[in-house]
């Protein structure tokens, strides 16, 4: 769920790139980001706004379209539904079932930020609900795990593709399409506000990235997630139940320091260098959280 | 003081067409009991009737109360069609279908104890032994297993029809894993919503505690030394058609819902892996068939079971509901000796009739049933969901030839009953009320003694003249009402 609301905000930011002065290339990076240019270019000839926003809605060959990641939440939902609550799985249903029955017509650039509004209202929905109704056990634990880190990877994301949309001019830094850019960034993070709180004045890449990753107060920073994460976790491991079982910290140890950086450092040290090392370290964590809860009893 | 039935409103036009009617009886003015019910439905309009099922079909599926056919890339939910006029039962009608179903519970019970111990019912000749030993339903391996309150079958749903003069009969006894008790419950919560207007303060007996009286009974079954036991529900899977009365139930009785790959057995005790390590699980409702659960014991090749299980269950250190090997006593031709069963065990006459059964494995049953397969039902004694039942009187000419050759070479395998003429319900169909076939399903939960829901399935035949009511076949399901 996670994952279709960011991808609506890519799509959406994208979408306000677009309509720059830059030409047809725009919905380049969105392919490069996902690493889905081959995927793409097996069933499209060319990657217009129209069919790179069919391929990452509704393209339900797509493993990662909004309409096969909401499929998917919904398929693990109904194997954990009775854990789950009923308004949980009511409301999964019924955005699902809306998710499908959208159709080309729903997918003009005219009507593209209503409906990437619709999807992140419909995951935020689902997040309150969750949230308001989910019984405070184990199941608890692992859901705000799994959704702090995909938020986590999720937000470098966001800011990788401002970094590739950047790319082939380094020279524009600071200019007008710059800072629109950036603004948009941040609009499209649900950011500007708690940014121009922090900074009334001016913008640069420096302090934008900086305030979206590492910002503690901004509810989908990289900081703020992590010690969510390490909060969770070490709430979960106080459980008695769980007495006998021993987390190895170090992935958390790693992006617990990668949070601690400055965001001058990070951006002069290499920002996409630094993105990489993020992912990487949340990917360790994820194996980690399963080899060491979810295969902890032999397996025959 | 007759009350004339050809009155105005709602069932203005509706013709039971000489069948016995759930909600107007057998005679004018006979079923007293649904006098408030059918003067508050005749104040609806058909359009209103029709709003307020298209709302309870909307939310049948935005509720995921659905059966999920799966194909290549695709799920396809899809729900069983619900009608929205209920069937009433008097409470005297009620009553007797309850002593009924808990004395034909009782009786299978004791028949499963007596075939996978002694034996006295066949050695007594009351039951045929090889209809019993040479069934492919009998699984040796259950001889000489006591089982905690001698109880085989905790879950039951014995079909019942009910003929021209509103007798009802059993058509079927379900002593595997019976389903569509999620239905009951479900379509009740529906009509709650959708119909505040009718089941306001009519009486109507509650359904909503069935997972309370099966976690009890559960509870009741499980090994002698457990105090506080741990229940689990066993599925196939998410990609079962019945999954989604599985989750109903795991949640309804509040235990956890494990799928083979989830329990390991080991010394003869099965554990469920959570992430704290190993949990020990006392009693498995299990939604799998025998011949799955356990690849070390049956099917070799099965993916759904756990290793040892078997054993661990011979051990006396898990119990099974329902048990291993009750497919014996629900079998077809097993079916038309349950009167004399009944008798043999309980020195009791059955409640509840049988529809007349001839068995084709008897000379004089089959003689009778090729004279007369233009009139009879003739069903394969293996098969379930109404598939292979041919319905003499609707049949074609080459369908009855056809029929007659099965029959023929493999006699054993067939039983043929009358046709009965199963009672009808009033039932919206497009713009009209119209009759429609109904079945009754109620469901028996037993851990050391019987209970019995209020109620039950009541399945729809949607097809006009059509008596078959298998979801697979065009059948829909009503909400059943008990009155007090």
């Amino acid at each position: 769920m996670e994952r279709a609301e960011n991808l609506a905000r890519i799509l959406e930011v994208n979408e306000t790139f677009a309509r720059d002065e830059r030409g047809a290339n725009d919905w380049l990076p969105i392919l490069k980001l996902h690493r889905d240019e081959e995927r793409f270019f097996e069933s499209y000839k060319k990657a217009t706004s129209e069919d790179v926003i069919r391929f990452y809605i509704i393209d339900a060959d797509n493993p990662n379209s909004i309409s096969y990641s909401v499929r998917a939440a919904r398929e693990n939902a109904r194997s954990i539904r009775h854990l789950i609550s009923l308004e949980t799985w009511v409301q999964l249903n019924v955005f699902y079932n809306w998710i499908a029955s959208l159709t080309g017509r729903n997918l003009r650039l005219s009507e593209l930020s209503r409906l990437c509004g619709r999807i992140k209202e419909g995951v935020q929905l689902h997040s309150g609900i969750v949230t308001s109704t989910l019984y405070r056990d184990q199941v608890w634990s692992f859901y705000r795990l799994g959704v702090f880190t995909e938020l986590a990877d999720q937000v470098t994301r966001l800011i990788d593709i401002k970094y590739h949309a950047l790319l082939p001019s380094w020279k524009d830094i600071g200019s007008p399409v710059d800072i629109a850019q950036w603004n948009a960034l941040l609009r499209s993070a649900s950011a500007y506000h708690g940014y121009r709180r922090v900074y009334p004045a001016g913008m640069s890449p420096t302090t934008v990235a900086g305030f979206i990753l590492l910002s503690p107060r901004f509810p989908r920073s990289l900081t703020h997630c992590v010690s969510n994460i390490e909060a969770t976790l070490d709430g979960l491991l106080s459980n008695e139940d769980l007495a006998d079982v021993s987390f190895p910290r170090d992935s958390l140890e790693t992006l617990k320091s990668l949070t601690e950086r400055s965001s001058e450092d990070v951006i002069t040290s290499g920002l996409h260098e630094y993105l990489d090392a993020v992912q990487i370290a949340l990917l360790d964590f994820g194996s980690d959280v399963a080899s060491t809860f979810f295969h902890a009893a032999p397996s025959s | 003081m007759f009350v004339s039935e050809k009155s105005t409103g709602l069932f203005a036009s509706y013709d039971r067409g000489g069948f016995f009617c759930e909600m107007f009886g057998g005679d004018p003015g006979a079923a007293r009991h649904t006098d408030a019910i059918r003067e508050r439905m005749r104040q609806l309009k058909v359009s209103t009737l029709k709003r307020r099922s298209r709302q309870s079909d909307r939310e049948l599926y935005n509720l995921g109360i659905t059966f999920t056919v799966y194909s290549d890339r695709d799920a396809i939910d899809r729900v069983l069609p619900f009608d929205v006029i209920p069937r009433v039962l008097s409470r005297d009608d009620w009553q007797h279908i309850e002593s009924g179903c808990i004395q034909r519970v009782a009786a299978l019970n004791r028949f499963l104890y007596d075939v996978y111990h002694e034996q006295h019912i066949l050695r007594d000749g009351v039951v045929p032994a090889e209809l019993v030993l040479e069934n492919a339903n009998f699984r040796p391996e259950m001889k000489g297993l006591d089982l905690p309150h001698d109880t085989y079958v905790s879950i039951c749903g014995i079909d019942l029809v009910r003929d021209g003069q509103g007798v009802f009969r059993v058509l079927e006894d379900n002593a595997r894993t019976p389903s569509g008790v999620s239905y009951v419950v479900e379509n009740r919560h529906l009509m709650m919503r959708a119909f505040p207007d009718l089941t306001n303060n009519v009486g109507l007996r509650p359904v909503s505690d069935y997972g309370m009286h099966l976690q009890a009974a559960l509870a009741e079954i499980a090994p002698r030394d457990v105090l506080d036991p741990n229940i689990v529900l066993m599925s196939p899977g998410v990609f079962n058609s019945a999954y989604f009365e599985h989750v109903f139930l795991a949640r309804e009785m509040g235990v956890p819902l494990v799928e083979g790959r989830d329990l390991i057995v080991e010394d003869d005790v099965v554990y469920m892996k959570t992430t704290g390590g190993l949990r020990r699980v006392d009693v498995i409702y299990r939604r799998v068939d025998d011949a799955f659960l356990d690849p070390e014991q049956f099917n070799p090749k099965s993916m759904l079971g756990v290793p040892g299980l078997f054993r661990a269950y011979r051990a006396g250190r898990v119990n099974l509901a329902n048990a291993v090997g009750t497919g014996v006593a629900d079998d077809k031709a097993v079916y038309a000796y349950m009167p004399r069963i009944v008798r043999y065990y309980l020195d009791e006459d059955p409640i509840l009739q049988n529809v007349e059964t001839h068995l084709c494995r008897e000379p004089e049953g089959l003689a009778y049933t090729l004279a007369h397969l233009d009139e009879l039902v003739v069903k394969p004694v293996g098969e379930s969901g109404g598939y292979g039942v041919v319905v003499g009187p609707k049949a074609s000419r080459a369908e009855l030839e056809e029929c007659r050759k099965c029959v023929e070479k493999d006699p054993d395998n067939y039983i043929s009953q009358p046709m009965v003429e199963l009672s009808v319900c009033p039932t919206l169909i497009d713009d009209a009320i119209e009759p429609r076939h109904v079945d009754l399903r109620p469901y028996i939960v037993t851990g050391k003694e019987s209970w019995v829901l209020p109620g039950g399935l009541t399945r729809v035949a949607l097809r006009r003249g059509s008596l078959v009511v298998n979801s697979s076949q065009g059948g829909g399901t009503k909400d059943t009402w008990v009155l007090e």
